[in-house]
């Protein structure tokens, strides 16, 4: 089961009161954009097996959209932030670093 | 009050728990900063509660104010109050960055009366129901089943339930269901 922490209202939230919101950090290319960046941004995901950063939404409870790190191995949830942010805290890439030696997400590492 | 307020008709069960329909439940929506001063101070006046902590409730005899998210608030009163209170808060907050909609015939209130009320809800929601996690005083928005829902406790063996009125059937059912004698857990009974 898992269980991740909303940053907003501290609940300790399971899945099915959550849902999920796809990869996290996604840089929009709209119009004007180039053919390569606009395919990128519309179609290529990672798909890792151990540490990934996703969107969540606490849709059966506070509403409000946050990020997750987490192991989509073991399901550990290292940390979770607010939504306002175009990259994860320094605190939580320590943790995983601690955690995980070595990880790399496209360009984090 | 008409009975058009009630979407059933003020159904009951006796179970594990009474649960009964509750009429006459006013409620406010409030959309805004919960801690910009202005909000706060026009809450105060016009319902008499201050707005409560994350995930909390305040009450003031029969008004109140749950705490929703960090930009909402559910403020409770009469029901034959709530459209005077929205207008007189939404009149005293026109400056300021927030929405109050008078929203009482959009919800089902049901009261839990019944000390294995945390098993029966408990049945229904993914929350940790023990005494020690959820106390009186906080609200849990969450899922019963399959449809949104909210609640709180009022005092040990009292609690309440919102949900929207177009699910208040199936939320009472669930309830007594739950609730059924011969459906008995024991889980938090001493």
């Amino acid at each position: 089961m898992l269980l991740i922490t909303c940053p907003y209202c501290g609940v300790a939230a399971e899945e099915t009161e959550l849902h999920g919101g796809g990869e996290a950090h996604l840089k929009r290319f709209g119009p004007g954009s180039n053919d390569d960046d606009f395919t990128s941004y519309l179609f290529h995901r990672e798909n890792p097996k151990g540490v990934h950063f996703e969107r969540w939404r606490h849709v059966n409870g506070c509403g409000k959209w946050f990020h997750a790190a987490r192991c989509t191995n073991t399901l550990e949830v290292f940390g979770t932030y607010k939504a306002q942010t175009t990259e994860p805290p320094k605190d939580i890439l320590d943790t995983i670093r601690a955690k995980r030696p070595g990880f790399t997400w496209r360009d984090l590492a | 009050m008409s009975d058009v307020a009630l979407a059933l008709g003020g159904a009951s069960f006796d179970g594990l728990v009474k649960i009964e329909e509750l009429a006459g439940q006013g409620m406010v929506t409030l959309r805004g900063d919960l801690t910009d001063k202005a909000i706060v101070k026009a809450v105060k006046d016009v319902f008499g509660v201050a707005l409560p902590d994350i995930r909390e409730t305040a009450f003031s005899g029969s008004t109140g104010a749950l705490w929703m998210s960090p930009d909402e608030a559910l403020l409770l009163c009469s029901y034959d109050e709530a459209q005077a209170k929205a207008d007189e808060l939404a009149g005293k907050l026109a400056d300021a960055h927030a929405l109050v909609v008078n929203v009482s015939d959009a919800r089902a209130v049901f009261q839990l009366k019944g000390s294995l009320l945390r098993e029966v809800i408990a049945k229904l929601a993914p929350v940790d129901m023990s005494p020690d996690a959820f106390k009186p005083g906080m609200v849990r928005r969450t899922r019963m089943a399959q449809v949104a829902a909210a609640f709180w406790m009022d005092d040990a063996s009292t609690a309440r339930v919102v949900c929207f009125r177009s699910v208040g059937e199936y939320v009472f059912n669930l309830l007594s269901t739950a609730a059924d004698t011969n459906a008995s857990v024991g889980h938090y009974s001493s």
